[in-house]
């Protein structure tokens, strides 16, 4: 049976063979598959409701679980009381800290986090008690049975509050009261590029937290057989790290005993990626009860979940040429951690990694600085730490351009960072489209003839345009846990049927990584897409890919999968040419078959050319595997920013506003975005509209707001807003008018030419907002989102004579005083560095495990 | 409709017994509290006992095992759990089972004419606008509706039809799309994609 | 999952059974009509009614009827979709219409009747949350608690009137149908409402709301006008109901403002109303209009937005109701 209309595909092209084992001629254009639209591998399951969710599935005496969460922001937990809830007919199983004493994390630098809690709680919504039983009320009923004492601690309730209280102390490590990390970095001559400059602005920004809000509620189903194998089924992005925290809070249960299936994801943009304290407590409640357990969260706990947006606060000084070329960044970040490290140590650094790889900064100093506050964890949402700068930066460059009399696209362009370069801290550029981004979206917007005069419309609004642009990574340079082994790991089966299964661990979240193992191997084999079987994201069937984030899918699984698969090939071509007696460099793979290039009718079918190999060699499976290329950053924190290649994106955004209430609406976008190569049009497509939806949301209404009181002497601090009806997010009639450029600039360390897509379209919707704003009536949100009311603010101090803006004391009180300690100090490639900082102190080396 | 009680405010009331049983019942037949009673579901007759406090939701996905429909809030703030019944999309986390026996439901699973997809089906797929899939059978289901009382809707209408479903995936751009282009070939033309939005401008 | 806690479901065949019913349980009961309101607020333990009655099979609440006056009787069971697409209302009553449109999503508008619009139970963010969470503020007075956090000195509840409806039909001086006990009576709309948080309905528990009756159309115009975050799911964070009746020669002859989403019920603007009658609407007399407009009003931090932001825009919203009945 026919499933996909085969009219739709491309008539197959011959390809001859290449004779480097993996490196691809990024400017081929006889591809048959990559970069059409082909269905997505599960389009078919998604869109008749067959895909299976982790809540979709049940297990034969599967008990429910319910987590008891504290209700006070900071204590200590003195007494637990659970015999009551024990006792409650259903109840099969109970659980406290002390029945998971190990601490867990994501990172290793930051193992602070318990599944239950033993004798704290930080946040409200940490969990303390875990209870199972054989309907979900009743595990619910019986939570509200158990007694916790608590003896309440002073709250810490964020930036500056953290900073000037060292006591209480969220936790007992960090670098100094509740700061849990400080990072200081100096590239260049800060005070030699200052002295060059002709105008210098400092400027204060803040960039609220705001969270994922996938559709998805996080669940987990753990079953823990009777031969002593626990298999955890899971809405993570990340089974891999899963498996590593199960198998170190589980302990003494060996890992190879652990099976983590990462199930589809129903959305994940980073929310997913954490090990949770759910997961844990539900295979920890299999292991007591010996029966499969689930839980699925509520709405309002995936919000205790979070792991999103950081609040940042953000100080900038920026000297530029008269020209405005910039001559120096002195950048401070200040980032609201909430509880727990998570992923924060990273998060911190990339505040500050990626200023230089969207425009050159010849000098450059980076402070940043994170704290512990009793708000729920902060972690990594679509864009990892790198929207909040951004969104400073390109507002400031706005401003500048402003006080320079010159063209914001102009300013942009005239600073590109260059491509194939070293950047001042050692980030190794390659293909570099954002020049042809910015002239896309100048020409689509009308923005030479449009910008700064569209004014007054007949409904009274006013309208404006706005401009910005980023970049971001196509994947970490470094694995999370410091390791010597690969990044992402594909494994190929060849059957004689004809089919191709692949094995992977990567995991898709609707971003279409199942699809890009398809696409890319069916490229090489030269066979159908959609033939081939993906099995993905099983600790126990498939080798380890790190997991679903940071961008890193595409390029490090498609690397690994185009390696599986040219190792398949060259079996097959072995096989085919000893058949026809053709030499094998001479075989083409396409449309199903392997046929010689100087006589076509001269081949064989897939299938054929399968058996032919199998006989030939033997059984036929294949692996590949990728690993980032080495750094060439070699200074302590240089770690976060590296990565195989970056993606560009400009964007123009047009508003209206009404100047007598600040409400405003974004009629277009105009959205280009440097993805090296699209491997599939359609679903690269969809990711960057996804982007511009998801950066529209954060820069017009998403925020975690907290609700902090005080009454009779105890503090109250809780998310205000933990539904999806007062989280707002953009609904359809929010959503504008999309215009959208895939600009293709080809990586070499890319499969085809690949680099990320959808992570760095979500950066300049923030900032092109806030310019546009500024364009249409003349005030500034230097504050994200970009609130009516605080545009409302900006116009009433406008029209007071004060100065039109609105965001935190645009002064040295806008953030607070902390004390950096001494930089380290690192020399630019153009100084003659060599990636290590000067004056820092030796370290014994670390070898690779 | 008697009254039915829920299991823990009359644990004793008396089972709800079927149509057609014999009069004579030797045993109760569903537990106390419970109801039984035969729902229609695509076109299929299904014999549930459930307590009556139990939503569609609950019924749909933990007695008949679609888990097709979906639920992000259990709270009617989000659209993914939205069926049809008696052709209308409602939220079934907000309709009571009971309030559902006798008039024709019909799920995501039942869309698909045994292996043929929908028209609607088919968009969403060429156009990859199921990116996580979980907000889609809502979706489908809310926008099939409008598709059967307007063969041709208006961006604006299909924004509106689509006003109470949240996607946090696609920025909403490719599921209008895929409705204008169902709506296309639901009328018989040959429709395909636009080259903006499958490549870019 | 969030899900219902149990009860006993009723649905009568008549109104006078929902009636005897409601008596009989008094406050164990509670009415449903369509279930958007009543089953979140179960869910989330607010409303734990243990006795639930339908009014889904009780005849005569499901029709539309327009009279030979043009005016029109509603049942309380009518789906505000259908209402939302009358002819007849689109044509006579486009502000009633378009405040109908206004309510949350079309998915909740095909559920959601006009009866339990009108008495939809006040809103606030301290109250509209889970038991869980309610438990760490330590509850609050509408539900299991004692204060208001809204106004912890307050002897009162400040939970907002939400509904969109309810602002205009007030402004038009629509009146309602209460079937109880004893009998039937008709108020105007306006008396079913009380300035209170909690007990924010005028009507006894056991009575039951059965229509709405809409006044012929004739020498005056009716608007509505939201104000909120989002063009679809949100509710009112101001809702400005205004009805004039103009003469001959424009001038205002009789003016109701009713402020939705600005207090526990909706709250005439009175002065507004004095500043207008006598007058012709012309721009100047319309914003004077608005600025008098939230002196009566009870804005506070409950709901979404900055309460002084909510505020400032307020007079320009009811400038703007008021320009739409010119």
């Amino acid at each position: 049976m026919v499933l996909d209309d085969p009219t739709t595909r491309p008539a197959p092209r011959s390809r001859a063979r290449t004779d480097a084992p993996w490196q691809h001629d990024v400017e081929q254009d006889d591809l048959e598959h990559i970069g059409k639209p082909i269905r997505k591998v599960d389009a078919r399951s998604k869109v008749s409701g067959l895909t299976r969710f982790a809540d979709d599935l049940t297990l034969p005496r599967m008990l429910h679980m319910k987590l008891l969460r504290s209700t006070v922001a900071h204590a200590e937990i003195v007494h637990i009381d659970t015999r009551q809830a024990a006792a409650l007919p259903g109840v099969k199983g109970v659980l406290t800290g002390k029945d998971l004493p190990i601490p867990f994390g994501i990172l290793p630098v930051s193992q602070d986090e318990h599944a239950l809690c033993p004798d704290r709680v930080r946040f409200v919504g940490d969990p303390v008690v875990a209870i199972a039983a054989t309907e979900e009320e009743t595990a619910w009923n019986a939570c509200r049975l158990v007694e916790v004492e608590y003896r309440e601690l002073r709250t810490i309730g964020g930036i500056h509050e953290a900073a000037a209280n060292d006591e209480p102390r969220l936790h007992d490590y960090g670098v100094r009261g509740n700061i849990h990390r400080l990072e200081n970095l100096e590239f260049g001559d800060l005070a030699d590029g200052f002295a060059k400059a002709d105008h210098v602005r400092q400027d204060t920004f803040f960039f609220e937290g705001n969270t994922h809000l996938p559709m998805e509620q996080h669940a987990t189903l753990a079953h823990f057989d009777k031969d002593g194998k626990l298999t955890v089924w899971s809405s993570t992005q990340t089974p891999h790290y899963l498996h590593k925290a199960l198998a170190r809070t589980l302990h003494p249960l060996p890992a190879h005993h652990i099976r983590v299936i990462a199930c589809p994801n129903g959305g994940g943009f980073g929310g997913k990626s954490d090990p949770f304290n759910h997961e844990i407590a539900a295979a920890k409640m299999s292991m007591l009860t010996g029966r499969p357990v689930k839980i699925a969260l509520t709405r309002e706990e995936v919000f205790w979940c979070h792991r999103g947006r950081h609040p940042v606060l953000m100080r900038a000084k920026v000297g530029v040429s008269k020209t405005g070329r910039i001559t120096a960044l002195d950048f401070h970040s200040y980032l609201d951690g909430g509880a727990y490290g998570s992923y924060g140590t990273a998060s911190t650094f990339y505040t500050g990694a990626l200023q230089t790889v969207t425009y050159a900064v010849d000098n450059y100093h980076f402070r940043g600085a994170r704290f512990f506050t009793n708000k729920a964890p902060c972690g990594p949402k679509r864009g990892h730490g790198t929207p909040q700068p951004r969104f400073a930066l390109e507002v400031q460059l706005d401003k500048i351009a402003c006080d320079l009399g010159l063209d914001p696209a102009r300013i942009r362009l005239d600073n590109l960072a260059p491509r194939d370069s070293l950047t001042a801290n050692f980030l190794r550029i390659g293909s570099m489209g954002l020049g042809t981004c910015i002239e896309k979206v100048v020409a689509g917007s009308g923005w030479n003839t449009r910008r700064g005069k569209l004014g007054r419309q007949k409904n009274g609004r006013y309208r404006g345009l706005g401009l910005a642009c980023s970049s971001y990574l196509s994947g970490a340079g470094l694995p999370i846990y410091w390791n010597g082994m690969p990044h992402s790991g594909v494994q190929l089966k060849l059957d004689r049927s004809g089919l191709v299964t692949a094995f992977c661990g990567s995991t898709d979240i609707g971003q279409g990584s199942d699809s890009v193992l398809g696409w890319i191997i069916g490229e090489v084999l030269g066979i159908d897409p959609l033939g081939i079987k993906v099995v993905t994201a099983d600790t126990d069937l498939t080798p380890v890919d790190l997991g679903s984030y940071s961008s890193r899918v595409t390029v490090m699984t498609g690397n690994a999968a185009m390696q599986a698969a040219e190792r398949a090939r060259d079996i097959v071509a072995d096989g085919v040419a000893a058949k026809l007696g053709v030499p094998a460099g001479r075989l083409v793979f396409a449309a199903e078959r392997v046929f010689d290039s100087e006589d076509p009718a001269k081949g064989m079918t897939w299938q054929e050319a399968v058996c032919a190999a199998e006989a030939k060699s033997g059984t036929i499976g294949t692996v590949g595997s990728y690993s980032p290329p080495p750094s060439a950053a070699k200074f302590r924190g240089g770690g976060v920013g590296p990565s195989p290649s970056y993606s560009y994106s400009a964007a123009v955004v047009e508003v209206e506003v009404d100047a007598e209430t600040g409400i405003y609406t974004v009629p277009k976008v105009w959205m280009a975005h440097d993805i090296g190569r699209a491997l599939n049009a359609a679903v690269a497509m969809g990711q960057i509209e996804g982007s511009v939806y998801m950066g529209l949301g954060e820069a017009m209404m998403e925020e975690m707001a907290y609700r902090d009181r005080t009454h009779k002497g105890n503090r109250i601090f809780v998310h205000k807003i933990p539904s999806l009806l007062e989280y707002k997010s953009p609904t359809t009639l929010e959503m504008p008018e999309v215009v959208t450029y895939v600009v293709e600039d080809p990586d070499r360390n890319g499969p085809f030419g690949a680099k990320e897509v959808g992570q760095g379209p979500l950066l300049p919707m923030m900032p092109a907002v806030a310019n546009a704003i500024f364009d249409a009536v003349g005030v500034r949100v230097d504050e994200v989102p970009v609130s009516f009311e605080k545009v409302f603010a900006a116009l009433q101090a406008k029209q007071a004579g004060k100065e039109p803006r609105f965001g935190p004391a645009n002064d040295a009180t806008g953030v607070p005083a902390v004390d950096f300690g001494e930089s380290l100090k690192i020399k630019t490639p153009w100084q003659g560095g060599d990636g290590t900082a000067w004056n820092e102190p030796k370290r014994e080396k670390k070898a690779a495990k | 409709m008697p009254a039915v009680a829920g299991p823990a405010a009359q644990p004793h009331s008396r089972p709800f017994i079927r149509p057609g049983a014999p009069a004579i019942v030797l045993a109760p037949m569903t537990e106390p509290g419970k109801v039984l009673a035969t729902f229609h579901v695509n076109g299929e007759p299904h014999e549930v006992a459930f307590p009556p406090h139990k939503t569609l939701l609950e019924v749909l996905r933990e007695e008949l095992n679609l888990t097709g429909t979906k639920h992000g809030c259990e709270l009617g703030e989000c659209g993914t759990c939205t069926v049809q019944v008696d052709g209308v999309p409602i939220l079934s986390c907000l309709m009571l089972a009971v309030d559902a026996v006798g008039r024709p439901v019909q799920t995501v699973e039942g869309l698909a004419d045994g292996p043929q997809l929908t028209e609607l089906q088919h968009a969403l797929a060429d156009l990859g606008a199921a990116q996580c899939g979980y907000c889609t059978p809502g979706i489908l289901m809310t926008a099939e509706a409008l598709l059967r009382d307007n063969d041709r809707p208006t961006r604006e209408q299909i924004r509106q039809c689509l006003a109470g479903n949240l996607c946090r995936c696609t920025g909403y751009l490719k599921i209008f799309e895929a409705v204008e282009l169902a709506a296309a070939r639901c009328r018989g033309e040959q429709a395909e994609p636009s080259k903006e939005s499958i490549h870019g401008s | 999952m969030l899900r219902l806690p149990t009860f006993t479901y009723h649905r009568p065949k008549t109104a006078a059974e929902a009636v005897r019913l409601a008596s009989e349980h008094g406050k164990e009961a509670m009415y449903v009509a369509g279930g958007t309101d009543l089953y979140p607020n179960m869910k989330r333990r607010h409303q734990v009614p243990t006795q639930v009655i339908s009014l889904q099979d009780v005849p005569g609440l499901h029709d539309v009827e327009v009279h030979g006056s043009g005016g029109v009787r509603i049942g309380a069971m009518v789906r505000l979709t259908k209402l939302e697409h009358h002819a007849h209302l689109k044509q006579h009553y486009p502000g009633f219409a378009h405040a109908v449109r206004e309510i949350s999503t079309p998915l909740l508008r095909n559920m959601g009747p006009i009866g339990g619009n009108l008495l939809l139970d006040t809103r606030c963010t301290y109250y509209d949350q889970s038991h869980e969470w309610r438990e760490s503020i330590d509850f609050c007075m509408k539900k299991d608690g004692a204060i208001c956090w809204v106004a912890p000195g307050s002897p009162r509840c400040w939970a907002v009137q939400s509904s969109d409806t309810v602002p205009v039909l007030c402004a038009m001086e629509a009146e309602v149908e209460l079937v109880g006990a004893d009998g039937t009576r008709r108020i105007k709309c306006d008396e079913l409402y009380r300035d209170d948080g909690i007990v924010y309905l005028t009507k006894r528990p056991e009575e039951l709301l059965t229509k709405v009756f809409l006044p012929p159309p004739g020498a005056w115009k009716a608007s509505y006008l939201k104000l909120r975050r989002r063009d679809t799911y949100d509710f009112p964070i101001l809702g400005v109901g205004a009805c004039l009746w103009l003469d001959g020669d424009g001038v205002v002859t009789k003016a109701n403002v009713r402020l939705g989403g600005a207090g526990s019920y909706a709250i005439p603007a009175t002065e507004t109303e004095k500043l207008l009658v006598g007058n012709q609407l012309t721009d100047e007399r319309i914003a004077a209009a608005g600025s008098a407009a939230m002196k009566p009003a009870r804005t506070m931090d409950n709901t979404d937005l900055d309460v002084y932001w909510r505020r400032k825009v307020a007079p320009v919203y009811v400038a703007r109701a008021l320009a739409a009945c010119r």
